[in-house]
């Protein structure tokens, strides 16, 4: 029964409590690789895809199209050619008679968002994984108008060997909307700070976007509390940005100003759900978040370019640097990958945007993790 | 994740934060202070069912008990609103509107026209409507067609405590009349709700869940009947799409035909009477505008022309199902 592997609807972001299926990529009796995608899934908040968790043959596929699945439903199931038919039909019935999915009220399972203060403000922050690990602590910054809800194919995947912490900058998500001057500077300052009230005195910093610029600025004001960086689909690393996306979403007070708007994002904009839509202008309809969002993009996007470039200084400082990006980004050109010089690591992935972390979920964490060791 | 609060503690929190942000925000009406039998200020019950709890003693002088005297003290507040108050006045029940027809009708919702655009009347009236609760006929009824047929009104109808907070800020800091109703069955409904203060804007009707077979329209509490509903016709293959439009005035047609051009198909979910109601409304509008992509005939799911029926039995059968909503979405999508 051990060479008998299943897929299961995966837990895409705390929240997440059952999923659509969207489409088996592979058929039954393909064979497949550890690692492959086989069925595409969506939640409320986001459509993505679910890997094999073994080499084998797809021997049975459980769920049809638009079925819906709770988390942790039998989706399908991998095995060796040479497995009977008979042994894989009991173990699916073994399956299912004890699957009882997790209930919906009780929601004290895994960990949960907390509030911590800092300079004076709240902040926002998720754990993940246990300091007890081998790894190195980590701490994942999100871009402009994001949330740590960014990282939630991310998360828990890169907390497997290490504590991984994700927080809501200074103007976003559920943490203060007073942005103060609203530089890069000052948000790198929030940062620094928050790690030391989480007392974890040095992480690798993976940033997305301005949170890669943000990253970046920590590492060059506190170089003690930087071991690596990952920059994702980053600023400042050149001019060029999107000036046309940071101004309507700054903008956008409606659902239909607002979603032609995020299929830029994306490469495959059909990623871009109501929920998805809805959660972004719940949190742009909060009192502080236009001004705060209107400050940042004034200071690090005013005249349509981007006002600071640090790849230069960020070379000399000589910290492990990984950059990844979509080669199909539309907010910041792909060319910006290969700004930095001295020891980088540069993955340009192929049919994803600029939210290649949510759009190639599985290859951001892998090159990551191989990143940081 | 956000904080979970209940519609009625999402509607005490706009009510406190709005008074604590404008020093013009008061809160009027019956009870709304202390209630029967409360022996002090802390401990007030705030209202028949205690919505304004606790804001008597957090904002002294601005929540006024009033007589029970409805055409009095509606009056008193649209008065006050003329004169640079923001008053928000609790009707208690909606059925009570008709002893104030003329205060509302005649005097808040036409001084902005007769004034020629010179007054302002930034009123709220609070009420409660909604069977449910055998209150009979007289405690039970859904009025906001009436408020929805006068212009000069603006007229919610928030279907859970996010939409209530922000629709209630917005309610306030609105220059013109508003009528903010709230069903009594949703006062218990628990939802994730922002501690900031946020508004939700007036005519934008939100999209409940998106399907491509048939469009639902569902006002108030109905909304959560559709959802039952829609999550039942899920499993048996057929998807719909269900619309709230949160204000009935003004009402965000675009979001309507916009669905009915895709979907073909409309089923409209109203709890009150059938004759001149939303339901009737909408169907007529999507008649007119959207013909064209009709595949079947509009079905509407209403209670009857009858007085909500006091006896158990009779109101639960008076009250729009989940059950009746499954029957009029597959008549529809199997109509040929």
């Amino acid at each position: 029964m051990s060479a008998i592997q299943t897929i299961t609807m995966p837990k895409w972001g705390l929240s997440m409590q059952e999923g659509k299926v969207n489409g088996w990529l592979k058929q039954i009796g393909d064979a497949v690789e550890q690692g492959q995608e086989i069925v595409e899934v969506e939640s409320e908040k986001i459509a993505g895809a679910v890997e094999a968790g073994a080499t084998g043959v797809l021997r049975r596929q459980l769920a049809n199209e638009e079925d819906v699945l709770p988390v942790g439903g039998l989706l399908g199931v991998i095995a060796d050619a040479s497995v009977s038919d008979a042994d894989i039909d009991a173990f699916v019935a073994d399956f299912l008679s004890n699957f009882k999915p997790a209930e919906g009220a009780e929601e004290d399972q895994g960990p949960t968002t907390q509030k911590i203060e800092v300079n004076g403000h709240k902040l926002r922050y998720l754990k993940r994984g246990d300091s007890g690990k081998s790894g190195e602590p980590m701490l994942l910054i999100h871009g402009f108008g994001g949330d740590l809800n960014n990282w939630l194919f991310n998360h828990e995947a890169l907390a497997a060997d290490r504590e991984v912490y994700a927080l809501d900058l200074p103007g976003h998500g559920e943490s203060t909307k007073d942005v103060g001057e609203g530089s890069l500077a000052a948000l790198a300052d929030t940062v620094a700070a928050f790690l030391d009230a989480v007392g974890v005195a040095s992480a690798h910093l993976v940033g997305h976007s301005m949170g890669g610029a943000v990253s970046l600025t920590v590492a060059l004001r506190h170089p003690e509390k930087v071991r690596s960086l990952s920059l994702i689909g980053s600023a400042g690393l050149g001019n060029e940005i999107n000036t046309g996306y940071i101004q309507g979403f700054v903008s956008a007070a409606n659902r239909n100003a607002l979603k032609p708007l995020l299929a830029d994002l994306f490469a495959d904009s059909s990623l871009v759900t109501r929920q998805l839509v809805d959660d972004l202008l719940k949190y742009k309809r909060l009192e502080g978040v236009g001004e705060a969002l209107s400050t940042l993009s004034g200071n690090l996007f005013a005249d349509g370019r981007q006002n600071s470039v640090m790849a230069d200084q960020l070379a000399a400082l000589g910290k492990p640097v990984l950059v990844i990006w979509g080669e199909e980004d539309r907010i910041i050109p792909v060319a910006h990958a290969h700004a930095v010089s001295g020891k980088v690591q540069v993955e340009v992935l192929g049919n994803r945007g600029h939210m290649v972390q949510m759009e190639a979920a599985n290859d951001v964490n892998r090159a990551i993790a191989r990143f940081v060791g | 994740m956000a904080r979970k609060i209940t519609y009625q503690q999402a509607i005490n929190e706009a009510l406190d934060q709005e008074m604590s942000r404008d020093q013009n925000v008061i809160v009027m009406g019956e009870d709304v202070a202390g209630g029967s039998g409360a022996p002090g200020e802390q401990d007030a019950w705030g209202g028949v069912l205690g919505v304004t709890r606790g804001l008597y003693a957090k904002h002294p002088g601005r929540v006024i008990d009033t007589p029970i005297s409805e055409s009095g003290y509606v009056g008193a507040a649209i008065g006050a609103a003329c004169c640079g108050m923001r008053p928000v006045a609790e009707l208690m029940f909606v059925d009570f509107l008709g002893v104030c027809f003329d205060q509302i009708f005649n005097q808040a919702a036409k001084f902005r026209y007769m004034f020629g655009g010179k007054a302002e009347t930034p009123v709220v009236i609070r009420a409660m409507y909604g069977a449910g609760f055998r209150a009979a006929a007289q405690h039970s009824q859904c009025l906001y067609n009436i408020f929805t047929h006068i212009p000069g009104l603006k007229v919610v109808v928030p279907s859970n405590p996010y939409d209530a907070k922000g629709l209630l800020i917005q309610s306030i800091r609105d220059n013109d009349p508003v009528i903010f109703l709230e069903h009594k069955a949703l006062y218990t409904m628990e939802g994730e709700v922002p501690e900031e203060l946020y508004t939700v804007p007036f005519g934008e009707a939100a999209v409940v869940r998106e399907g491509h077979d048939v469009t639902i329209v569902a006002i108030g509490r109905m909304v959560l009947k559709a959802q039952e509903a829609a999550a039942d016709l899920q499993k048996q293959g057929i998807h719909c799409e269900i619309i709230d439009p949160r204000t009935t005035s003004p009402l965000d047609t675009d979001t309507i035909l916009e669905s009915v051009e895709k979907t073909g198909r409309l089923v409209v979910v109203d709890e009150s009477h059938p004759r001149c109601s939303m339901a009737s409304d909408i169907a007529g509008l999507v008649a007119e505008k959207a013909f064209d992509s009709l595949k079947a005939p509009i079905r509407q799911v209403t209670g009857f022309h009858s007085p909500v029926p006091f006896s158990d039995a009779l109101e639960e059968l008076y009250i729009p199902s989940a059950a009746k909503i499954v029957a009029a979405v597959k008549s529809v999508k199997e109509y040929k």
